[in-house]
Protein backbone atom coordinates (compact mmCIF):
# COMPACT_ATOMS: atom_id res chain seq x y z
CA UNK A 1 0.00 0.00 0.00
CA UNK A 2 1.13 3.51 -1.04
CA UNK A 3 1.10 6.24 1.36
CA UNK A 4 1.72 9.11 -0.74
CA UNK A 5 -0.66 7.87 -3.53
CA UNK A 6 -2.96 7.55 -1.23
CA UNK A 7 -2.72 10.78 1.03
CA UNK A 8 -2.77 12.63 -2.28
CA UNK A 9 -5.92 11.30 -3.12
CA UNK A 10 -7.49 12.00 0.36
CA UNK A 11 -5.86 15.91 -0.07
CA UNK A 12 -7.87 15.69 -3.52
CA UNK A 13 -11.58 14.45 -2.30
CA UNK A 14 -10.79 17.23 0.46
CA UNK A 15 -10.63 19.67 -2.06
CA UNK A 16 -13.28 18.61 -4.24
CA UNK A 17 -15.75 18.57 -1.51
CA UNK A 18 -14.72 20.96 0.62
CA UNK A 19 -18.56 23.01 1.24
CA UNK A 20 -19.77 19.40 1.44
CA UNK A 21 -17.11 18.09 3.91
CA UNK A 22 -17.57 21.61 6.24
CA UNK A 23 -21.42 20.59 6.10
CA UNK A 24 -20.28 16.89 7.70
CA UNK A 25 -18.29 18.70 9.92
CA UNK A 26 -20.36 20.96 11.36
CA UNK A 27 -23.45 18.48 12.07
CA UNK A 28 -20.43 15.97 13.57
CA UNK A 29 -19.88 18.63 15.68
CA UNK A 30 -23.04 19.85 16.94
CA UNK A 31 -24.67 16.45 17.44
CA UNK A 32 -21.93 15.36 19.33
CA UNK A 33 -21.64 17.68 21.25
CA UNK A 34 -25.29 17.34 22.39
CA UNK A 35 -24.47 13.69 22.87
CA UNK A 36 -21.71 14.58 25.22
CA UNK A 37 -24.19 16.87 27.17
CA UNK A 38 -26.30 14.00 27.68
CA UNK A 39 -23.63 12.14 28.64
CA UNK A 40 -22.58 14.68 31.40
CA UNK A 41 -26.30 15.19 32.25
CA UNK A 42 -26.53 10.89 32.89
CA UNK A 43 -23.29 11.23 35.29
CA UNK A 44 -24.29 14.20 37.00
CA UNK A 45 -27.48 12.28 38.11
CA UNK A 46 -25.10 8.94 38.69
CA UNK A 47 -23.02 11.64 41.15
CA UNK A 48 -25.88 12.86 43.30
CA UNK A 49 -27.26 9.58 43.52
CA UNK A 50 -24.46 7.95 44.71
CA UNK A 51 -24.08 10.54 47.35
CA UNK A 52 -27.83 10.64 48.51
CA UNK A 53 -29.99 9.00 46.84
CA UNK A 54 -28.81 5.49 48.37
CA UNK A 55 -28.56 6.84 51.60
CA UNK A 56 -31.82 8.63 51.42
CA UNK A 57 -32.90 9.58 54.69
CA UNK A 58 -35.90 11.23 56.30
CA UNK A 59 -35.09 14.36 58.42
CA UNK A 60 -37.20 14.79 61.48
CA UNK A 61 -36.34 18.44 62.93
CA UNK A 62 -37.57 18.68 66.76
CA UNK A 63 -38.14 22.05 68.11
CA UNK A 64 -36.44 24.86 69.48
CA UNK A 65 -37.92 28.01 71.10
CA UNK A 66 -38.12 29.85 68.22
CA UNK A 67 -39.63 27.06 65.83
CA UNK A 68 -43.17 27.13 65.27
CA UNK A 69 -44.31 23.56 64.01
CA UNK A 70 -47.46 21.55 64.70
CA UNK A 71 -45.63 20.01 67.90
CA UNK A 72 -44.08 22.67 69.11
CA UNK A 73 -44.90 25.18 72.29
CA UNK A 74 -42.62 28.07 72.00
CA UNK A 75 -40.19 25.81 73.97
CA UNK A 76 -37.50 22.80 73.27
CA UNK A 77 -37.81 19.97 72.75
CA UNK A 78 -37.68 17.85 76.31
CA UNK A 79 -36.04 15.00 76.37
CA UNK A 80 -39.28 12.96 77.04
CA UNK A 81 -40.56 14.24 73.87
CA UNK A 82 -37.21 12.93 72.08
CA UNK A 83 -37.50 9.38 73.75
CA UNK A 84 -40.69 9.27 72.34
CA UNK A 85 -40.08 10.13 68.81
CA UNK A 86 -36.79 7.86 68.80
CA UNK A 87 -39.33 5.14 69.73
CA UNK A 88 -42.12 5.83 67.08
CA UNK A 89 -39.19 5.86 64.72
CA UNK A 90 -37.32 2.43 65.82
CA UNK A 91 -40.87 0.99 66.05
CA UNK A 92 -41.77 1.85 62.29
CA UNK A 93 -41.77 -1.52 60.38
CA UNK A 94 -40.31 1.22 57.13
CA UNK A 95 -37.56 2.07 59.37
CA UNK A 96 -34.09 0.04 58.33
CA UNK A 97 -32.58 -2.12 61.62
CA UNK A 98 -29.63 0.46 63.22
CA UNK A 99 -31.30 3.10 60.86
CA UNK A 100 -31.85 5.71 63.32
CA UNK A 101 -29.09 8.65 63.95
CA UNK A 102 -29.73 11.32 65.70
CA UNK A 103 -27.73 14.65 65.64
CA UNK A 104 -27.23 17.29 68.51
CA UNK A 105 -26.81 20.90 68.16
CA UNK A 106 -22.89 20.76 68.10
CA UNK A 107 -23.11 18.31 65.08
CA UNK A 108 -25.49 20.14 63.16
CA UNK A 109 -23.45 23.34 63.82
CA UNK A 110 -20.11 21.73 62.32
CA UNK A 111 -21.61 20.30 59.44
CA UNK A 112 -23.38 23.73 58.91
CA UNK A 113 -19.68 25.20 59.19
CA UNK A 114 -18.05 22.93 56.84
CA UNK A 115 -20.55 23.39 54.19
CA UNK A 116 -20.65 27.28 54.02
CA UNK A 117 -16.87 27.58 55.40
CA UNK A 118 -16.62 29.80 52.40
CA UNK A 119 -19.71 32.29 53.49
CA UNK A 120 -20.04 35.01 55.37
CA UNK A 121 -23.48 33.87 57.28
CA UNK A 122 -21.17 31.12 59.20
CA UNK A 123 -20.36 34.32 61.47
CA UNK A 124 -23.52 35.31 62.22
CA UNK A 125 -24.95 31.84 63.35
CA UNK A 126 -24.66 30.31 66.44
CA UNK A 127 -24.53 26.62 67.68
CA UNK A 128 -27.98 27.18 69.66
CA UNK A 129 -29.77 28.64 66.72
CA UNK A 130 -29.15 25.22 65.38
CA UNK A 131 -32.02 22.50 65.48
CA UNK A 132 -31.67 18.86 66.85
CA UNK A 133 -32.34 16.24 64.40
CA UNK A 134 -33.28 12.57 63.80
CA UNK A 135 -31.96 10.96 60.44
CA UNK A 136 -33.63 8.08 59.46
CA UNK A 137 -32.55 5.37 56.77
CA UNK A 138 -35.56 3.40 55.24
CA UNK A 139 -35.78 -0.10 54.20
CA UNK A 140 -37.11 1.21 51.11
CA UNK A 141 -36.64 4.55 50.08
CA UNK A 142 -40.14 4.29 47.84
CA UNK A 143 -41.81 4.02 51.27
CA UNK A 144 -41.57 6.92 52.93
CA UNK A 145 -45.21 8.51 53.37
CA UNK A 146 -45.98 5.67 56.29
CA UNK A 147 -43.01 6.93 58.69
CA UNK A 148 -43.76 10.79 57.59
CA UNK A 149 -47.21 10.56 58.78
CA UNK A 150 -46.92 8.32 61.95
CA UNK A 151 -44.01 11.38 63.06
CA UNK A 152 -45.28 14.45 61.88
CA UNK A 153 -47.23 16.43 64.55
CA UNK A 154 -45.56 14.11 67.94
CA UNK A 155 -44.90 16.55 70.15
CA UNK A 156 -41.52 18.34 70.27
CA UNK A 157 -41.41 17.45 65.84
CA UNK A 158 -40.96 20.82 64.23
CA UNK A 159 -40.98 19.52 60.76
CA UNK A 160 -40.38 16.46 58.65
CA UNK A 161 -38.09 16.85 55.44
CA UNK A 162 -37.88 13.93 52.66
CA UNK A 163 -34.93 14.27 50.79
CA UNK A 164 -36.90 12.76 47.55
CA UNK A 165 -38.79 15.99 47.29
CA UNK A 166 -36.13 18.41 46.78
CA UNK A 167 -34.02 15.47 44.83
CA UNK A 168 -36.87 14.26 42.26
CA UNK A 169 -37.66 17.79 40.57
CA UNK A 170 -33.97 18.31 39.97
CA UNK A 171 -33.72 14.94 38.45
CA UNK A 172 -36.68 15.54 36.48
CA UNK A 173 -35.38 18.31 34.98
CA UNK A 174 -31.51 16.37 34.39
CA UNK A 175 -33.73 13.52 32.96
CA UNK A 176 -35.60 16.30 30.65
CA UNK A 177 -32.31 17.62 29.36
CA UNK A 178 -30.89 14.08 28.55
CA UNK A 179 -33.72 13.10 26.54
CA UNK A 180 -34.19 16.12 24.83
CA UNK A 181 -30.45 16.22 24.23
CA UNK A 182 -30.69 12.54 22.84
CA UNK A 183 -33.29 13.12 20.72
CA UNK A 184 -31.76 16.01 18.97
CA UNK A 185 -28.25 14.59 18.73
CA UNK A 186 -30.10 11.68 17.03
CA UNK A 187 -31.94 13.81 14.43
CA UNK A 188 -28.47 15.25 13.74
CA UNK A 189 -26.68 11.97 13.57
CA UNK A 190 -28.75 11.15 10.71
CA UNK A 191 -29.14 14.00 8.98
CA UNK A 192 -24.93 13.79 9.45
CA UNK A 193 -25.32 9.93 8.06
CA UNK A 194 -26.97 10.87 4.80
CA UNK A 195 -24.95 14.04 4.41
CA UNK A 196 -21.82 11.29 4.72
CA UNK A 197 -23.60 8.89 1.92
CA UNK A 198 -24.25 12.03 -0.24
CA UNK A 199 -20.72 13.45 -0.10
CA UNK A 200 -19.35 10.00 -0.91
CA UNK A 201 -21.93 9.61 -3.73
CA UNK A 202 -20.55 12.63 -5.27
CA UNK A 203 -17.18 11.96 -4.52
CA UNK A 204 -17.15 8.33 -5.86
CA UNK A 205 -19.30 10.12 -9.14
CA UNK A 206 -16.23 13.06 -9.49
CA UNK A 207 -13.92 9.82 -9.74
CA UNK A 208 -15.46 7.55 -11.45
CA UNK A 209 -13.02 7.10 -14.38
CA UNK A 210 -9.77 6.60 -11.76
CA UNK A 211 -12.72 4.01 -10.00
CA UNK A 212 -13.13 2.08 -13.35
CA UNK A 213 -9.61 1.86 -14.20
CA UNK A 214 -8.83 0.86 -10.38
CA UNK A 215 -10.79 -1.95 -11.03
CA UNK A 216 -9.99 -3.22 -14.22
CA UNK A 217 -6.54 -3.22 -13.62
CA UNK A 218 -7.17 -5.31 -10.23
CA UNK A 219 -6.97 -2.37 -7.60
CA UNK A 220 -8.14 -4.74 -4.06
CA UNK A 221 -11.61 -3.01 -2.62
CA UNK A 222 -10.03 -1.96 0.02
CA UNK A 223 -7.71 0.03 -1.71
CA UNK A 224 -10.50 2.14 -3.60
CA UNK A 225 -12.38 2.42 -0.30
CA UNK A 226 -9.67 3.88 1.93
CA UNK A 227 -9.56 7.67 0.64
CA UNK A 228 -13.01 7.81 0.93
CA UNK A 229 -12.64 5.88 4.51
CA UNK A 230 -9.78 8.52 5.17
CA UNK A 231 -12.08 11.64 4.27
CA UNK A 232 -14.79 10.68 6.51
CA UNK A 233 -13.13 9.99 9.50
CA UNK A 234 -11.12 12.99 9.29
CA UNK A 235 -14.14 15.13 9.11
CA UNK A 236 -15.72 13.31 12.21
CA UNK A 237 -12.20 13.82 14.41
CA UNK A 238 -12.37 17.07 13.21
CA UNK A 239 -16.01 17.49 14.03
CA UNK A 240 -15.69 15.61 17.47
CA UNK A 241 -12.50 17.59 18.26
CA UNK A 242 -14.81 20.64 17.90
CA UNK A 243 -17.82 19.00 19.75
CA UNK A 244 -15.10 18.29 22.77
CA UNK A 245 -14.15 22.02 23.26
CA UNK A 246 -17.62 22.80 23.16
CA UNK A 247 -18.57 20.50 25.43
CA UNK A 248 -15.08 21.48 27.66
CA UNK A 249 -16.18 24.97 27.27
CA UNK A 250 -19.54 24.24 28.67
CA UNK A 251 -18.67 22.35 31.39
CA UNK A 252 -16.23 25.37 32.78
CA UNK A 253 -18.13 28.04 32.00
CA UNK A 254 -21.77 26.76 33.26
CA UNK A 255 -20.63 24.00 36.07
CA UNK A 256 -17.21 24.84 36.98
CA UNK A 257 -17.78 28.46 36.93
CA UNK A 258 -21.64 28.80 38.22
CA UNK A 259 -23.17 25.71 39.99
CA UNK A 260 -20.23 24.53 41.81
CA UNK A 261 -20.25 27.99 43.29
CA UNK A 262 -23.65 28.65 43.90
CA UNK A 263 -24.63 24.63 44.60
CA UNK A 264 -21.95 23.57 46.49
CA UNK A 265 -23.65 20.94 49.10
CA UNK A 266 -23.42 18.68 45.97
CA UNK A 267 -20.68 16.99 44.03
CA UNK A 268 -20.64 18.31 40.14
CA UNK A 269 -19.08 17.04 37.36
CA UNK A 270 -15.69 18.01 36.54
CA UNK A 271 -12.40 16.94 34.26
CA UNK A 272 -12.89 12.81 34.62
CA UNK A 273 -16.41 12.50 33.59
CA UNK A 274 -15.77 15.02 30.56
CA UNK A 275 -13.11 13.53 29.56
CA UNK A 276 -14.84 10.16 29.72
CA UNK A 277 -17.69 12.04 27.36
CA UNK A 278 -14.99 12.75 25.61
CA UNK A 279 -13.67 9.55 24.78
CA UNK A 280 -17.27 8.26 23.95
CA UNK A 281 -17.78 10.95 21.64
CA UNK A 282 -15.01 10.62 19.49
CA UNK A 283 -15.68 6.88 19.42
CA UNK A 284 -19.42 7.71 18.02
CA UNK A 285 -18.31 10.33 15.70
CA UNK A 286 -15.40 8.00 14.21
CA UNK A 287 -17.99 4.76 13.87
CA UNK A 288 -20.88 6.73 12.71
CA UNK A 289 -18.59 7.82 9.82
CA UNK A 290 -16.86 4.91 8.80
CA UNK A 291 -20.52 3.18 8.97
CA UNK A 292 -22.36 4.68 6.29
CA UNK A 293 -19.02 5.41 4.00
CA UNK A 294 -18.64 1.52 3.81
CA UNK A 295 -21.68 0.57 3.28
CA UNK A 296 -21.88 3.44 0.66
CA UNK A 297 -18.58 2.90 -0.76
CA UNK A 298 -19.50 -0.98 -1.22
CA UNK A 299 -22.69 0.24 -3.12
CA UNK A 300 -21.05 2.57 -5.22
CA UNK A 301 -17.93 0.80 -5.55
CA UNK A 302 -19.18 -2.70 -6.33
CA UNK A 303 -16.40 -5.39 -7.86
CA UNK B 1 -6.22 -20.28 -20.69
CA UNK B 2 -9.83 -19.20 -21.09
CA UNK B 3 -12.81 -21.74 -21.67
CA UNK B 4 -16.55 -21.88 -21.58
CA UNK B 5 -18.63 -24.47 -20.49
CA UNK B 6 -22.24 -24.55 -21.89
CA UNK B 7 -22.29 -20.64 -20.73
CA UNK B 8 -25.45 -18.82 -20.80
CA UNK B 9 -25.76 -15.58 -19.73
CA UNK B 10 -29.20 -13.49 -19.52
CA UNK B 11 -29.36 -9.53 -17.94
CA UNK B 12 -31.50 -9.32 -14.93
CA UNK B 13 -35.16 -7.73 -16.60
CA UNK B 14 -34.36 -9.32 -19.65
CA UNK B 15 -36.01 -12.60 -21.29
CA UNK B 16 -33.70 -12.60 -24.27
CA UNK B 17 -30.06 -14.39 -23.66
CA UNK B 18 -27.58 -12.34 -24.25
CA UNK B 19 -25.44 -15.52 -24.78
CA UNK B 20 -26.86 -18.62 -24.98
CA UNK B 21 -25.05 -22.65 -24.11
CA UNK B 22 -21.30 -21.18 -25.84
CA UNK B 23 -18.49 -23.67 -25.14
CA UNK B 24 -15.32 -22.05 -26.30
CA UNK B 25 -12.03 -23.43 -25.76
CA UNK B 26 -9.57 -20.62 -25.93
CA UNK B 27 -5.53 -21.93 -25.48
CA UNK B 28 -2.37 -20.04 -23.59
CA UNK B 29 -0.95 -18.21 -26.19
CA UNK B 30 -3.71 -17.59 -28.57
CA UNK B 31 -4.90 -14.76 -30.64
CA UNK B 32 -9.06 -14.71 -31.28
CA UNK B 33 -11.08 -12.29 -32.98
CA UNK B 34 -14.93 -12.04 -31.68
CA UNK B 35 -16.38 -11.11 -34.26
CA UNK B 36 -20.36 -10.34 -35.08
CA UNK B 37 -23.31 -7.33 -35.14
CA UNK B 38 -23.82 -5.04 -32.65
CA UNK B 39 -25.82 -7.22 -29.92
CA UNK B 40 -24.52 -10.53 -31.02
CA UNK B 41 -23.20 -10.98 -27.20
CA UNK B 42 -18.77 -10.01 -27.84
CA UNK B 43 -19.29 -7.23 -24.73
CA UNK B 44 -20.79 -9.84 -22.46
CA UNK B 45 -18.36 -12.24 -23.43
CA UNK B 46 -15.74 -10.25 -22.22
CA UNK B 47 -17.35 -9.03 -19.54
CA UNK B 48 -17.64 -12.68 -18.16
CA UNK B 49 -14.42 -13.39 -18.96
CA UNK B 50 -13.57 -9.84 -16.18
CA UNK B 51 -15.92 -11.15 -13.84
CA UNK B 52 -18.08 -7.90 -14.45
CA UNK B 53 -20.88 -10.23 -14.39
CA UNK B 54 -22.15 -13.84 -12.99
CA UNK B 55 -23.17 -16.34 -15.79
CA UNK B 56 -26.26 -17.62 -15.27
CA UNK B 57 -26.11 -20.80 -16.17
CA UNK B 58 -22.37 -23.18 -16.83
CA UNK B 59 -19.07 -22.25 -15.88
CA UNK B 60 -16.19 -19.92 -17.06
CA UNK B 61 -13.04 -21.37 -16.66
CA UNK B 62 -9.99 -18.60 -17.00
CA UNK B 63 -6.19 -19.41 -16.34
CA UNK B 64 -7.88 -22.83 -14.35
CA UNK B 65 -9.87 -20.88 -11.92
CA UNK B 66 -13.69 -21.04 -12.46
CA UNK B 67 -14.59 -17.82 -12.23
CA UNK B 68 -18.00 -18.79 -10.45
CA UNK B 69 -16.54 -19.64 -7.21
CA UNK B 70 -14.24 -17.29 -6.97
CA UNK B 71 -14.56 -15.15 -3.66
CA UNK B 72 -15.48 -11.79 -4.52
CA UNK B 73 -12.63 -10.30 -2.42
CA UNK B 74 -10.76 -12.93 -5.06
CA UNK B 75 -11.73 -11.17 -8.19
CA UNK B 76 -8.84 -7.85 -8.19
CA UNK B 77 -6.30 -10.63 -7.82
CA UNK B 78 -7.63 -12.26 -10.91
CA UNK B 79 -8.15 -9.14 -13.03
CA UNK B 80 -4.48 -7.96 -11.99
CA UNK B 81 -3.65 -10.72 -15.06
CA UNK B 82 -5.73 -9.91 -17.43
CA UNK B 83 -4.75 -6.41 -19.45
CA UNK B 84 -8.02 -4.41 -20.76
CA UNK B 85 -8.42 -2.33 -23.29
CA UNK B 86 -11.46 -0.02 -24.77
CA UNK B 87 -12.58 1.62 -28.34
CA UNK B 88 -12.50 4.93 -26.22
CA UNK B 89 -9.16 4.15 -24.35
CA UNK B 90 -10.40 5.63 -21.11
CA UNK B 91 -7.05 7.08 -20.08
CA UNK B 92 -6.90 9.71 -16.77
CA UNK B 93 -6.90 13.25 -18.89
CA UNK B 94 -4.95 14.76 -15.97
CA UNK B 95 -2.20 12.53 -15.73
CA UNK B 96 0.66 12.70 -18.45
CA UNK B 97 1.13 9.53 -20.57
CA UNK B 98 3.98 7.63 -17.80
CA UNK B 99 1.50 8.81 -15.07
CA UNK B 100 -1.35 7.18 -16.84
CA UNK B 101 0.37 3.54 -17.33
CA UNK B 102 2.14 4.08 -13.45
CA UNK B 103 -0.88 4.50 -11.87
CA UNK B 104 -1.96 1.14 -13.06
CA UNK B 105 1.21 -0.36 -11.17
CA UNK B 106 0.32 2.11 -8.03
CA UNK B 107 -2.95 1.16 -7.38
CA UNK B 108 -1.89 -2.73 -7.16
CA UNK B 109 0.93 -1.80 -4.80
CA UNK B 110 4.14 -2.51 -6.45
CA UNK B 111 7.01 -0.90 -5.30
CA UNK B 112 8.26 2.64 -6.68
CA UNK B 113 11.42 1.30 -8.06
CA UNK B 114 9.83 -1.07 -10.16
CA UNK B 115 7.36 1.14 -11.48
CA UNK B 116 10.38 3.56 -12.39
CA UNK B 117 11.80 0.51 -14.04
CA UNK B 118 8.86 -0.96 -15.60
CA UNK B 119 7.19 1.97 -17.37
CA UNK B 120 10.03 3.43 -19.67
CA UNK B 121 10.27 -0.34 -20.86
CA UNK B 122 6.78 -0.82 -21.45
CA UNK B 123 6.17 3.17 -23.36
CA UNK B 124 9.28 1.91 -25.58
CA UNK B 125 7.39 -1.35 -26.88
CA UNK B 126 4.46 0.54 -27.72
CA UNK B 127 6.16 3.08 -29.34
CA UNK B 128 5.92 6.15 -26.91
CA UNK B 129 9.68 6.59 -26.12
CA UNK B 130 9.54 11.01 -25.97
CA UNK B 131 6.06 11.36 -25.73
CA UNK B 132 6.23 10.13 -21.57
CA UNK B 133 5.36 13.58 -20.40
CA UNK B 134 2.49 14.49 -23.10
CA UNK B 135 -0.96 15.01 -21.60
CA UNK B 136 -3.96 12.66 -23.30
CA UNK B 137 -5.22 15.48 -25.03
CA UNK B 138 -1.64 16.25 -27.23
CA UNK B 139 -1.59 12.87 -28.50
CA UNK B 140 -3.61 11.80 -32.06
CA UNK B 141 -5.93 8.92 -31.14
CA UNK B 142 -3.53 6.18 -32.17
CA UNK B 143 -1.22 7.45 -29.50
CA UNK B 144 -3.88 7.42 -26.76
CA UNK B 145 -4.85 3.74 -27.97
CA UNK B 146 -0.67 2.99 -27.42
CA UNK B 147 -0.89 4.41 -24.01
CA UNK B 148 -3.73 2.09 -23.17
CA UNK B 149 -2.49 -0.93 -24.00
CA UNK B 150 1.07 0.24 -22.56
CA UNK B 151 -1.68 0.60 -19.16
CA UNK B 152 -3.40 -3.11 -20.12
CA UNK B 153 0.44 -5.07 -20.27
CA UNK B 154 2.60 -3.28 -17.93
CA UNK B 155 1.87 -5.84 -15.48
CA UNK B 156 2.51 -8.32 -18.10
CA UNK B 157 -0.92 -10.32 -17.81
CA UNK B 158 -1.79 -13.45 -19.32
CA UNK B 159 -4.55 -12.24 -21.28
CA UNK B 160 -5.25 -9.13 -23.13
CA UNK B 161 -8.62 -8.66 -23.88
CA UNK B 162 -9.66 -5.74 -26.54
CA UNK B 163 -12.91 -4.44 -27.09
CA UNK B 164 -13.10 -2.84 -30.29
CA UNK B 165 -9.46 -1.21 -30.08
CA UNK B 166 -9.73 0.43 -33.50
CA UNK B 167 -13.37 1.22 -33.31
CA UNK B 168 -12.15 4.96 -33.07
CA UNK B 169 -9.42 5.04 -35.32
CA UNK B 170 -8.74 5.35 -39.22
CA UNK B 171 -7.37 2.26 -41.37
CA UNK B 172 -3.68 3.18 -41.23
CA UNK B 173 -3.32 3.71 -37.51
CA UNK B 174 -5.59 0.60 -36.93
CA UNK B 175 -2.42 -1.54 -38.54
CA UNK B 176 0.07 -0.21 -36.18
CA UNK B 177 -1.97 -1.19 -33.21
CA UNK B 178 -2.64 -4.13 -35.04
CA UNK B 179 0.90 -5.23 -35.41
CA UNK B 180 1.37 -4.26 -31.46
CA UNK B 181 -1.11 -6.47 -30.34
CA UNK B 182 0.64 -9.36 -32.49
CA UNK B 183 3.38 -8.29 -30.73
CA UNK B 184 2.49 -9.13 -27.42
CA UNK B 185 0.75 -11.95 -29.05
CA UNK B 186 4.53 -13.12 -29.68
CA UNK B 187 4.72 -12.48 -26.12
CA UNK B 188 3.32 -15.30 -24.92
CA UNK B 189 0.01 -13.67 -24.36
CA UNK B 190 -3.52 -15.00 -25.21
CA UNK B 191 -5.18 -12.03 -27.31
CA UNK B 192 -8.82 -11.70 -27.62
CA UNK B 193 -10.30 -8.82 -29.37
CA UNK B 194 -13.72 -8.15 -30.21
CA UNK B 195 -13.88 -6.59 -33.56
CA UNK B 196 -16.23 -4.75 -36.48
CA UNK B 197 -13.30 -4.28 -38.77
CA UNK B 198 -13.57 -6.83 -41.95
CA UNK B 199 -9.81 -5.80 -43.16
CA UNK B 200 -8.35 -6.56 -40.05
CA UNK B 201 -9.81 -9.56 -39.98
CA UNK B 202 -9.04 -10.76 -43.36
CA UNK B 203 -5.84 -9.87 -43.36
CA UNK B 204 -4.78 -11.43 -39.86
CA UNK B 205 -5.82 -14.64 -40.84
CA UNK B 206 -6.00 -15.11 -36.61
CA UNK B 207 -8.70 -17.83 -35.08
CA UNK B 208 -12.06 -16.14 -36.06
CA UNK B 209 -14.80 -17.03 -33.49
CA UNK B 210 -18.60 -15.37 -34.74
CA UNK B 211 -20.97 -14.66 -32.32
CA UNK B 212 -24.72 -14.17 -33.22
CA UNK B 213 -27.72 -13.50 -30.61
CA UNK B 214 -25.79 -15.06 -28.30
CA UNK B 215 -25.10 -18.08 -29.83
CA UNK B 216 -21.67 -19.03 -31.22
CA UNK B 217 -22.40 -19.94 -35.00
CA UNK B 218 -18.63 -20.14 -36.66
CA UNK B 219 -15.01 -21.05 -35.01
CA UNK B 220 -12.24 -20.78 -37.57
CA UNK B 221 -8.32 -21.20 -36.81
CA UNK B 222 -7.26 -19.21 -39.78
CA UNK B 223 -10.43 -17.13 -40.86
CA UNK B 224 -12.21 -14.45 -42.28
CA UNK B 225 -14.23 -11.90 -41.43
CA UNK B 226 -17.38 -13.46 -43.20
CA UNK B 227 -19.18 -13.23 -46.38
CA UNK B 228 -22.11 -11.78 -46.31
CA UNK B 229 -20.25 -8.09 -44.70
Amino acid sequence: MRLNYILSDLGIGLKRNLSMTIAVVVTIWVSLALFGSALLANSQVSLMKGNWYDKIQISVFLCTKDSGGRGCSGAEVTQEQKNRIQQVIQTNPDTAPDGVFSESKKEAFESFKKLYKDSPIVSTVTEDQMQESFRVKLKDPQRYQNLVSAVAGLPGVDTVQDLRQYLDPLFKALNGLQIGAIFAAGLLLAAALMQIFNTIRLAAYARRREIGIMRLVGASNFYIQLPFLLEAVLAALVGAVLACGTLWLGVYLIVMQRAQETFRVWQWVGATETFRAMLYMVLVGVILAVIPTFLTTRKYLKV
Amino acid sequence: MIRFENVSKTYEGQSKAALLNVNVEIEKGEFVFLVGTSGSGKSTFLRLVLREHRTTRGHIMVAGKDLNRLASWRIPQMRRQIGTVFQDFRLLPNKTVAENVAFALQVIGKPRSHIRKTVPEVLELVGLDGKEDRLPDELSGGEQQRVAIARAFVNRPMILIADEPTGNLDPGTSVGIMKLLDRINRTGTTVVMATHDVSIVDQMRKRVIELQNGHVVRDESRGVYGYQH
